[in-house]
């Protein structure tokens, strides 16, 4: 057949992908305490396990408090910057959007590494703060980039026309920029978001006793006794991801037709 | 009444008397080091249609910015009904644009558009609403409001910013090339009904544009600009017939240009000798000024502005034989390119002049290499000095 060896190869390389997702949900409801197969019987002990411990409770609260604020902030500004650099030019543009871009490329543990001695060296308390900050600035990059295509799309004589029809400045900015860089923005947030719920190393350094989703995870792999509810807690963070993905996708799809854009593609 | 030297025709009123509505005043416009407006004097009369023409770069959509408020100016005094405009914001002027993108906003609805400079009205909705489909008819779109405003055509984005300016009742409507995004069929039928609409409204009209048929076919008045300048500043039928410089001459329409030799300044003109033509006497009318780059002066003329003869048409003016260099068939046109007898006398350069004939029922065209005449008045003659 043509192209036989080309499906095989895509086919391998999708299971390779996704196979190990896949795993959680089963040993999530596997009755066996060890990670193994054959199967022993069908449990729900281990989410409700999960459930009842407080510390995974206060990670996952942590991270969500991290992560919103993050991409709160990231997003926040990043419009201003994705604003300036489309829309104004000015001394000193191009270095300091490098600048904004360095932690893309930067090794994420000399970003953590270099965060931590500044704070310490200035008596800064390592809490929940701390790692808001860190991963700000992690999430700005990508803010960045997502909104600045957003904002480049527009027709920069879209806003001049609302200030010519006796809009206020802003209220140009609000009635008709606003809303069409609108699926930029939900991008960027869940861009964010997802990027900071997940992140172990500035989380690590930064967080002081604290802890988050992924060093919880990671703290308790040390105890075989805990795998298994931490393959439930796997699982149910598999589910809300699809979740998310699929309500992103439906309101970046909705925004498309709203504005009548080609769909050039999204999450999914 | 039309005066001789104004540029009012039939055709179009002649508003010579009515009041100024725009004034530039040795307007001056600098972009770090780049002059972008060099000292516009200008006044655009109420209720005109007034194109600003010339080539991309020429300030023409700087000074329509200005205008609206969207650029400051370095200096000089811009005044709209008798008021300075400076400091005076884009969103308190009493203009309204038509932008070249149209700038239509693509999430609100077709009446959403229209109304959206009324937000501030304090009048009831309903009336607001009958204003927009008031202002809808206007521009052909009765019946449009709940559409989406993304799926319109170009023709109807058009009409749609148009109707969305002129809802606001502006005193001056600009448009910054408003017909470059459509197609040929379309933008002639645009221009046609964008006349019609601005009789129709009586609010002065100033248009943007580098093609120089759309100025002639809509404007009552054309300032053609170069290199931040005002080259000439005329009625569309003066502005071609009597271009000002060579370079206007260019700029508009073809022109025919011939080395002259000036004779002797006479009573009502200068007698010239140009190779081909002879010794004619140019009415003073007729004459206009060369541009720094020409060398020496010239005799230019328009295609049409002279005829090729069949072999047994009787001349009624003056004639010069010539060889048909090249023929170039448009149909309703045929465009000729003829070496005239004697061109290359005065510097064995022969200079091809292009004829322009219309293929009008039993005239046949005429082959490459014929030899031929051209029948020419000297009235039909500029002199460029």
């Amino acid at each position: 057949m043509k192209g036989g060896g080309l499906r095989a190869y895509a086919l391998i390389y999708l299971l390779f992908l996704y196979a190990p997702i896949l795993l959680l949900p089963i040993f999530a409801f596997n009755s066996g305490t060890v990670i193994a197969f054959p199967l022993k019987g069908f449990t729900t002990d281990w989410f409700v396990q999960m459930a009842g411990n407080a510390a995974m409770r206060r990670a996952l609260t942590n991270s969500l408090i991290i992560a919103t604020s993050s991409a709160i902030l990231a997003t926040c500004l990043g419009i201003f910057a994705a604003r300036a650099t489309t829309r104004f030019s000015f001394p000193g543009k191009g270095p300091i959007t490098g600048l904004i871009m360095l932690p893309l490329v930067m090794p994420e543990i000399i970003i953590s590494m270099s965060l931590l001695v500044v704070l310490l060296g200035l008596g800064v308390k390592l809490n929940l703060l701390t790692v808001i900050m860190g991963h700000t600035l992690l999430c700005m990059p990508y803010a960045v980039v997502i909104l600045t295509t957003a904002f480049n799309s527009l027709d920069r004589s879209l806003e001049e026309a609302a200030y010519d029809l006796g809009e206020s400045k802003w209220n140009a900015f609000r009635l008709v920029i606003l809303p069409l860089v609108m699926p930029g923005i939900i991008s960027s947030l869940l861009m964010s978001f997802t990027i900071s719920l997940d992140e172990f190393i500035i989380a690590f350094f930064l967080a002081g006793n604290e802890p988050t989703l992924p060093t919880f995870i990671y703290s308790q792999l040390r105890f075989p006794k805990q795998i298994p509810p931490i393959m439930a807690l796997g699982t149910v963070l598999v589910l809300m991801s699809v979740l998310l993905l699929t309500v992103a996708e439906y309101f970046r799809r909705r925004g498309v037709a709203k504005t009548g854009g080609t769909d050039s593609g999204g999450f999914l | 009444m039309t005066s001789p030297t104004s540029s009012a025709s039939a055709r179009r009123p002649d508003r010579s008397a009515a009041r100024a509505l725009i004034e530039c005043r040795d307007v001056q416009k600098y972009y770090a080091d780049y002059h972008a407006l060099r000292g516009i004097d200008l006044t655009i009369r109420e209720g005109e249609f007034f194109s600003l023409l010339g080539p991309s770069g020429c300030g023409k959509t700087t000074l329509l910015r200005t205008i609206a408020g969207f650029e400051d100016i370095s200096s000089g005094v811009v005044l709209i009904d008798g008021q300075d405009m400076a400091g005076v914001p884009a969103n308190r002027r009493p203009t309204n644009m038509v932008f070249q993108s149209y700038a239509i906003f693509p999430h609100l609805t077709v009446a959403e558009n229209v109304g959206f400079g009324l937000r501030r009205d304090p009048r009831p909705a309903a009336e607001k609403a009958a204003a927009v489909e008031e202002a809808l008819g206007m521009v052909g779109l009765k019946g449009y409001g709940n559409r989406a405003s993304h799926a319109l055509s170009g023709g109807q984005r058009q009409r749609v910013a148009l109707a969305r300016a002129l809802i606001l009742k502006p005193k001056v409507l600009l448009l910054d090339e408003p017909m470059s995004a459509l197609d040929r069929k379309m933008r002639e039928q645009m221009q046609v009904e964008l006349i019609k609409l601005q009789r129709q409204v009586g609010i002065t009209f100033v248009l943007v544009t580098h093609d120089q048929e759309e100025a002639l076919v809509m404007s009552d008045r054309i300032a053609v600009m170069f290199e931040g300048q005002i080259a000439q500043l005329d009625g569309p039928e003066a502005l071609y017939a009597r271009p000002a410089s060579r370079r206007v001459a260019n700029f508009i329409g073809v022109m025919n240009f011939l080395p002259a030799r000036i004779l002797d300044e006479t009573e009502n003109g200068v007698m010239v000798d140009a190779p081909g033509l002879g010794v004619v006497e140019i009415p003073s009318r007729n004459i206009s000024s060369a541009d720094p780059g020409d060398e020496g002066p010239s005799i230019g003329f328009r295609p049409e502005a002279v005829s090729l003869l069949g072999p047994n048409v009787a001349a009624q003016n003056r004639v010069t034989g010539g060889v048909i260099d090249e023929v170039v068939y448009y149909g309703d046109m045929t465009y000729y390119d003829v070496r005239l007898d004697g061109s290359a006398s005065f510097d064995g350069k022969s200079r091809p002049v292009r004829i322009a004939m219309r293929n009008v029922f039993g005239r046949e065209v005429q082959d490459v290499g014929t030899r031929t005449r051209v029948s020419w008045s000297p009235g039909s003659l500029i002199l460029f000095r």
